[in-house]
């Protein structure tokens, strides 16, 4: 049930950043989809009642490794969030120079390059 | 422009002195025991650069750049990065594989922070880049302005502050 | 043995150091960059040795730790990517005078190697997306670098357009963790070999979604759109990078490795994966020739003659037979060397001449001597005449589908054919022969660096057929085709040894 509300966040953000004119819009589209990506990477590693897997010392370990929630998912997470900030901060900057250059936000005004 | 008219109110200045030590010592934290709590390198940096965002919100633009100038910040991103390349390399020769531990030597305590071999060296690196990366982003993207002064050549400089008050 | 992840770890560490040592100097980037290069490029070539190894990152065993795999394909790849990568840091220690900040543009650049080094030598998949997206952001923020109005709009839709395609791949990666429980690819390849998981329309979608993903990064139609607008404002040694390696080490390698050794082509032809890629192939070559037919700006027709050149790769992969493979392969190679070399002619005329129009030039030939030779030669390899480098793979292509049964695509793609050397004659009567312009009548050659690595680049675009003779096809083309085309072998590679 969960996944469907991750692909209806998906399809949120795909629409911003298909029928959006302006820029900002556009990447906070894609922003959106990035972090139901992230979403959807995390609930895959989900086990029924279980627990962080983060392991102190007055735990015992096959019961540690019963219960945890699987952590690989979690370390892609990390790593699809530094990616997905390294793009947004490239975005964001180009965005700032179109401005300065056009003057406009909206797509349908940059538009020099055509055929 | 006088000092009370760059930023937010007085309120916010006051509060900020106090509390902008205290979330660098949490982002500190964060970065240091990343391999027993959650955390690591990465969101570390974040809360790390996090402090040097509310400076600028709080006291205006040249406060940060007065702790922390955008070269240093610059040769610190650089250094972080390669520390973390030293790491690997050095598990390449040491060990025999790349990133292997290395570090077997240290009394083998679980949960405490000395422990984990390489890990704590490369939250540390990783620390440093990321805060000083975002830094860098966040003063190239609110405080500098590149004007172009010729063809082909662009120069940054530093935006004029807002309202001239007259006296 | 333990020069594989230097690879990796050598252009990464010179882009970190550049900024901190060239503060006073402005020849250290230079220097430091080319030495790179060339040093990786020698490294290339010793691995040849040791080909076929894996390598185990931080000591972990598959499919626990992340692997680097050397086999024939990664090490054919390897060489093709470093050596041009070293032809062009070798031009553009001239042509970046042009620009503003050198030691940004070697420190990306380098950067955007290590990515497809990265990408290249891999054996996990998600491993592969951060090397992919490593080297597909350093491109991104390389195709905007002169900041005109033009390039940033470019730059923009091609980031927009690259992001999404790379959300759908994580999209695919996540669905095939959660089918298989591992990321690595050999024990993907291994838990799908049974044929019972590919019963759930997951994993279906999942194929779809690289499909996708993957093509939007190698610029078939109708994936295209960003390509014709990013690969001309771009830098031309950029352009030169972006068109030769990147929409090969980030679109159709990747693409390989996945169709050919995680899935199997056997696998995929149930619900007729390879017609479609056939289709995509198909329409990229006409699209791309017909398109490029109308074109003045030179190196927009480029662009869209790497579109239809894309094609031919895609319907030479789709077939699944050796023969085919060995043409996609060389094809690769091929297009990388001739379509990198006809981007650095039109940079030297940009240099010179400061016009991208063809309208504009004219007989330019009796100026420019020698960039009008290894234009001429770029050309000629690219419409496929012998004996230089595109002949034989059109060839190989050509017989392949013949041999497989498709006589209509065979005539397809001679039709293709005679419409590139159509659109090449073109630009050649408008730029290289013809009378002069008389605003152009004094110009001089362009500087010696960048004649050097033009001439240096139509050697090997002359020589490239000489990969064919038995000997060095046994070491370099053989092992490559051969790792595809059995799946099974990259699996007891990885897991057995």
């Amino acid at each position: 049930m969960e996944f469907i509300l991750c692909f209806f966040l998906l399809m949120v953000g795909l629409y911003a950043v298909v029928t959006k004119r302006n820029l900002v819009k556009i990447i906070i589209g894609l922003a959106i989809m990035e972090y139901a990506i992230n979403l959807f990477l995390i609930l895959i590693g989900y086990r029924k009642d279980g627990i962080a897997p983060i392991m102190t010392s007055t735990m015992d370990r096959i019961e540690f490794l019963r219960k945890a929630v699987d952590p690989l998912p979690q370390a892609l997470v990390v790593t699809s969030i530094v990616i997905g900030f390294g793009i947004l901060a490239l975005a964001v900057s180009i965005a700032i120079r179109i401005y300065e250059r056009f003057g406009t936000f909206d797509i349908n005004e940059i538009k020099k390059l055509k055929g | 422009m006088k000092e009370e008219e760059k930023g937010l109110s007085t309120i916010v200045k006051v509060v900020t002195r106090w509390i902008v030590g205290f979330i660098l010592l949490f982002g500190i934290y964060i970065v240091i025991f990343g391999h027993l709590t959650p955390g690591g390198g990465f969101p570390g940096g974040v809360i790390i650069a996090g402090t040097f965002v509310l400076l600028t919100l709080s006291f205006g633009r040249e406060v940060p750049l007065r702790k922390l100038n955008s070269t240093l910040a610059s040769e610190l991103d650089s250094f972080g990065a390669l520390v973390f390349l030293l790491v690997g390399i050095l598990g390449l020769y040491l060990a025999t594989y790349f990133a292997q531990n290395f570090i077997t030597t240290f009394p083998q305590q679980y949960f405490r922070p000395l422990s984990a071999g390489v890990i704590p060296i490369c939250n540390l690196a990783i620390g440093l880049k990321v805060g000083a990366s975002i830094f860098m982003v966040f003063i190239i993207l609110a405080v500098t302005r590149v004007i172009s002064v010729g063809e082909g050549k662009m120069k940054m400089l530093r935006k004029k502050t807002g309202r001239r008050r007259r006296k | 043995m333990k020069l594989i992840p230097l690879m990796v770890a050598i252009p990464l560490g010179t882009a970190f150091f550049i900024p901190m040592v060239s503060r006073k100097n402005q020849r250290v980037p230079d220097l430091l960059g080319n030495l790179c290069t060339f040093a990786l490029f020698l490294l290339s070539l010793c691995l040849i040795r040791f080909v076929p190894q894996v390598y185990f990152m931080g000591g972990w065993k598959p499919p626990f730790g992340i692997t680097l795999v050397l086999d024939g394909l990664s090490s054919f790849m390897l060489i093709l990517v470093n050596l041009v990568t070293f032809l062009i840091t070798l031009y553009s220690i001239s042509y970046m005078e042009l620009y503003t900040s050198k030691l940004r543009y070697y420190s990306l650049l380098l950067l955007m190697l290590a990515g497809m080094n990265g990408v290249i030598l891999t054996g996990d998949i998600f491993n592969l997306f951060v090397f992919l997206e490593i080297a597909v952001i350093s491109a991104y923020a390389l195709t905007g670098f002169g900041t005109e109005a033009e390039e940033l709009e470019a730059s923009f839709k091609y980031l927009v357009l690259g992001s999404v395609s790379s959300v759908f791949i994580l999209l695919g990666i996540a669905f095939i963790y959660s089918l298989t429980g591992s990321l690595n690819l050999a024990d993907i390849s291994q838990k799908l070999a049974g044929g019972r998981l590919f019963q759930s329309p997951a994993l279906w979608f999942a194929i779809i979604l690289f499909l996708y993903g993957f093509g939007m990064k190698s610029a078939i139609m109708p994936f295209h759109p960003w390509l014709p607008d990013a690969h001309p404002s771009a830098p031309a040694p950029i352009s030169a990078m972006l068109s030769g390696l990147l929409i090969k080490a980030a679109g159709v390698y990747p693409l390989l490795r996945i169709f050919y050794n995680m899935f199997g082509m056997g696998n995929l032809s149930q619900k007729f994966i390879p017609q479609i890629l056939m289709v995509l192939g198909g329409i990229s070559m006409a699209g791309g020739a017909l398109l490029a037919l109308i074109q003045t700006d030179i190196k927009r027709m480029f662009a869209y003659s790497s579109i239809s050149h894309m094609g031919y790769i895609f319907l030479a992969l789709s077939l699944g037979t050796p023969l085919g493979i060995l043409g996609a392969l060389f094809h690769i190679f091929s297009h990388a060397v001739s379509k990198s070399l006809l981007f650095l002619t039109s940079g030297s005329l940009e240099y010179v001449l400061h016009t991208r129009d063809i309208r504009k030039m004219g007989g330019i030939e009796e100026r420019m001597p020698i960039t009008a030779f290894s234009g001429n030669i770029g050309f000629l390899s690219l419409a496929g005449i012998p004996p230089l480098a595109g002949f034989w793979s059109k060839l190989f292509i050509i017989l392949a589908l013949v041999k497989a049964g498709r006589g209509g695509w065979a005539i397809f793609a001679c039709g293709v054919s005679v419409l590139t050397l159509g659109y090449y004659l073109r630009m050649n009567r408008y730029v290289f022969f013809g009378k002069i312009k008389s605003a152009f009548r004094r110009v001089k050659e362009a500087p010696g660096t960048m004649l050097g690595a033009m001439l240096l680049l139509s050697l090997v675009v002359i020589f490239l057929g000489s990969f064919l003779i038995p000997p060095i096809r046994k070491v370099l083309l053989s092992p490559a085709v051969h790792i595809l085309y059995s799946g099974q072998e990259y699996v007891k590679l990885v897991l057995g040894g």
